[in-house]
């Protein structure tokens, strides 16, 4: 029945293909690194927004909340380990003061990361169960005011840098380079979420997602457990965006609760463009997306000097008013075989 | 803040400089949601970027009042100009999402914000910007409490804008056009009113009382490229608690909101207000919803 | 014997109009019971009621001899009692076949079942009944994409699907094929005669004499007339709400 994700030989051949083309990067164009390890967060990023947007229709404005804590619980985990946290932030950067030799900074990523996942999943339990009771407008702007107010109150934290942000820990200079750890780690978390997804929107679960999108109440009143429904759709993509929100912490460094952490005029919009460019509501559609959203945004990045955020705010409108349907939905409207055209009032088949 | 509490219980003159601050900025919001609600009333479009039209009206005053304006002409410019952006957005933008899913809405329009934001900020800078007036305030209690003469004014313009424009919705043509779309756009399109021009003319408008209400602002209060977003949740969050129709609702709701603000600002210190106003949102749209869940409905 | 339904004294206003006021009615266990009335006398009012689309006013609603006046729509499918609408209400952008998926035994799994795949017969059952309904060539069309008729179809399908206790039927004949409604009524008698219970809305007159052995008349948010079908038919009271309703 779902055609989409059955796996055919032939599909499965191209999967390892993908896969293999993947694991090899590094080695191949090694000048790329950083911009493929951001892809694939990105490619996290995208899926996890959809799973509760375009799969479930609620469009959340504040997914980013999730990921600048993951950012922020993975930093602290990744210092606190070690070293006085607060000491750290004051001393703004760590510098010779602060050093973290490998099996230091290993042991903090290996903490780190899964405390993220875990400290995304929790807050999105507890604010799920208030505020996934609203739809439409009310979800899309609450949401948006809770990403903003956690920028927000961040930056008022000293403890964790307050407004001047928090770094990284050093990566040790005896580790080699970080940079491929980081990559195959953000390899791992991309294939794993897609792979995961697929599984899940495949079983009876993922159905019923897509009938809470379709008519909640519906939904409802055929006993589909929505809420519970819900709010475990939440916790799952916050999991993954905790957790790709670490690496990518990891990646640039310099955490800022405003401008990197909970920057909703960036990554927080970011997933959404890249899941409606590339098809909401698909499990193809978000990966496509954020391909071609980050090669668009790698090859105009340098001409467009200043005017960068200009120009994303114009794609934004572009594809939300003409191109909603997305990549994938284009291509499936053109080129798919499996749907009807809408009958006229015809009595019985 | 415990300490700014304990000040607050010592001196009730400051509770009330913070109250008759929170009541004359208040106008301001209430005047930006009016505009919300019009929009979102007759059109069905939460406007995301109402915040930006406000910053820009503001900016119009700064920069013309820079040239040596005074200010208070100014307001008619940044109104006149901010009637012209809304008009070329809907014709672009706005016109194509009229009955379409919330969702594209809120996304275009939050698109738009972020341009109009970018556009700013690389043209005026990031900086705090205010048109001074040099206008002195009056006292009260010995010197206690003052009230800044230009921030009455801003009130005063305030509430008098808000007047005008029931007076238009309610005794002008186009003003019963606009109604009567609202409530029931087919029967007004059998009857020969043209929706999409009214709906062009609501936006508009929209635009221009959004920019008026900043070019006041920007006499009293200082305005930045990045305090759109906060301006366009304050309007959505008076709406919400008013309800769409309920125009005395708006303004009670605003003095409110802007009281709570300046309350807020004070015993939390200024870096927490903005929080204080998104959570406070996330509150009003949680407790709205739980109140109406126990009626078996939604907030939809 | 407790009857599967009973509501009592339900009344329920809206605005100043009294929907629903004071109504009675029985369902007994494994009976087909059907409900008519002129337009707006308060039958899908009733429905809503039961269901929990809305609160009611006052009275009480016992489902098996439970109240269930107060408890939420989901609470209440779950316990056994599924609707069908009067305007269809399908899962719209998901296909025919993913509609029937997610109705059937969704209902009685636990949450954790969810997440297991194959059913347990039921796409059997759901694959049959798409066939009955003459849908099954169309089983990977959008819903959204199904004529009226093919959605009050495809909407009854998937009620039986979810292999409730209690079925509400809301006007399921209602732009339905003439040719199909025999058929439709013996299919239902057949579920009934494997212990489905039935309350059924209808104007097709014939259709529901046919059906049902009980029939319960509405009119003006009240109670007019109830007894089986020879009566009703002959009730003055009845004949004159129908021609005399304005």
């Amino acid at each position: 029945m779902r055609s989409a994700l059955s796996l055919t030989p032939a599909r499965l051949l191209l999967l390892i293909a993908l896969l293999a083309a993947g694991v090899a990067a590094p080695l191949v164009a090694p000048a790329y690194q950083s911009q493929a390890t951001e892809l694939l967060l990105f490619i996290v990023f995208a899926l996890a927004w959809d799973l509760v947007g375009g799969q479930m229709g609620y469009n959340s404005f504040g997914n980013v909340l999730f990921v600048g804590l993951g950012m922020y619980v993975s930093a602290i985990v990744q210092v606190g380990l070690f070293y006085n946290v607060g000491l750290y932030t004051e001393a703004k950067g760590g510098g010779t003061a602060f050093v973290f030799d490998a099996p230091q900074f290993l042991t903090g990523l290996a903490v780190g990361i899964p405390a993220a996942a875990l400290a995304s999943a929790l807050a999105a339990w507890l604010l799920g169960s208030l505020v996934l009771t609203m739809r439409g407008h009310y979800f899309a702007i609450c949401t948006l005011g809770l990403g903003i107010a956690a920028g927000q109150i961040a930056a008022g934290i000293p403890w964790i840098g307050a407004g001047s942000g928090m770094l990284t820990p050093n990566p040790p200079a005896d580790l080699g380079n970080v940079g491929v750890l980081l990559y195959y780690l953000a390899l791992g978390l991309a294939a794993s979420c897609a792979a995961s997804f697929a599984w899940l929107l495949s079983t009876p679960f993922g159905l019923a997602l897509n009938a809470i999108r379709d008519d909640e109440d519906k939904a409802e009143a055929m006993g589909v457990r929505t809420h519970a429904a819900k709010v475990t759709a939440w916790v799952i993509a916050a999991a993954f965006l905790g957790a790709a929100g670490a690496i990518y912490g990891n990646l640039v460094r310099f955490i800022d609760p405003t401008e990197t952490a909970f920057a909703g005029a960036t990554i927080g919009v970011w997933m959404i463009l890249m899941a409606l460019l590339g098809g909401k509501g698909t499990l193809l559609g978000p990966i496509v997306g954020a391909v071609v959203f980050q090669l668009t945004k790698e090859l105009t990045w340098t001409y467009l000097i200043g005017w960068q955020r200009v120009a994303l705010g114009l794609l934004i409108v572009a594809v939300a008013v003409f191109f909603p349907e997305g990549i994938v939905g284009f291509v499936t409207e053109r080129f798919g075989g499996k749907r009807g055209r809408p009958a006229p009032e015809e009595q019985a088949p | 803040m415990i300490g700014n509490l304990l000040i607050l219980l010592e001196a009730p003159a400051l509770g009330l400089q913070l109250v008759i601050d929170g009541i004359l900025i208040g106008a301001v919001f209430a005047l930006a949601a009016y505009g919300m609600a019009l929009v979102w009333g007759v059109t069905g479009i939460v406007n995301v970027c109402q915040g930006e039209f406000v910053m820009l009206g503001g900016f119009v005053t700064v920069l013309l009042a820079e040239q040596g304006m005074p200010p208070l002409l100014a307001v008619p410019v940044a109104a006149a100009a901010l009637y012209l952006l809304g008009w070329i957005l809907f014709q672009t933008v706005i016109v194509h999402l009229i009955g379409r899913d919330m969702f594209n809405s809120v996304l275009a329009t939050f698109g738009i914000a972020i341009v109009l934001q970018q556009v700013m900020a690389r043209v005026f800078g990031a900086a705090d910007r205010i048109a001074e007036s040099g206008l002195g305030s009056w006292f009260f209690f010995d010197g206690l409490v003052g009230v800044a003469k230009v921030k009455a004014l801003v009130f005063a313009a305030c509430i008098a804008l808000g007047a005008a424009l029931t007076l238009f919705l309610t005794r002008s043509r186009q003003g019963q056009a606009i109604r009567a779309t609202a409530q029931e756009p087919r029967a007004a399109a059998t009857l020969g009113i043209e929706t999409r021009a009214v709906y062009r003319l609501t936006y508009a408008l929209n635009a221009a009382i959004c920019g008026a209400a900043g070019a006041l602002a920007a006499m009293a209060y200082t305005i930045h490229p990045y305090g759109g977003l906060t301006y366009t949740i304050r309007c959505f969050m008076i709406v919400v608690v008013a309800g769409l129709g309920n125009l005395a609702g708006v303004l009670w709701a605003a003095l409110g909101l802007g009281v709570a603000e300046s309350f807020a600002g004070f015993i939390l210190g200024a870096q927490y207000q903005i929080a204080f106003v998104f959570a406070l949102l996330v509150a009003v749209l949680v407790l709205r919803n739980w109140r109406l869940k126990r009626k078996r409905l939604y907030l939809q | 014997m407790t009857a599967m339904l009973e509501l009592a004294d339900v009344t329920k206003t809206f605005g100043g109009v009294v929907a629903n006021d004071k109504v009675n009615l029985r369902v007994e266990q494994g009976a087909i019971v059907g409900l008519i009335g002129p337009n707006g006398s308060g039958k899908t009012t009733l429905f809503n009621a039961i269901t929990g689309a809305h609160p009611i006013d006052s009275g009480s609603i016992r489902f098996k001899g439970r109240e269930i006046a107060t408890l939420l729509c989901g609470e209440i499918a779950r316990a056994g009692i599924i609707r069908t609408f009067q305007q269809p209400r399908l899962y719209r952008r998901m296909s025919v076949e993913a509609n029937m998926a997610v109705s059937a035994s969704i209902r009685t799994a636990s949450f954790g079942g969810l997440f297991r795949r194959g059913a347990t017969g039921a796409e059997a059952r759901a694959a049959e009944l798409l066939d009955f309904v003459g849908l099954a060539a169309k089983h990977d069309v959008p819903a959204g994409d199904l004529s009226f008729g093919q959605q009050k179809l495809l909407e009854l399908a998937m009620a039986l699907a979810n292999d409730p206790e209690l079925l509400l039927l809301d006007e399921p004949t209602a732009g339905v094929n003439p040719k199909l409604v025999e058929s439709l009524i013996d299919r239902l008698k057949e579920a009934n005669r494997r212990g489905l219970t039935l309350l059924v809305i209808e104007h097709n007159m014939p259709a529901i004499m046919g059906l049902a052995e009980h029939i319960y008349c509405l009119a003006h948010g009240r109670l007019l007339a109830d007894g089986p079908p020879h009566a009703i038919k002959r009730d003055p009271r009845v004949l004159d709400a129908y021609l005399g309703a304005a």
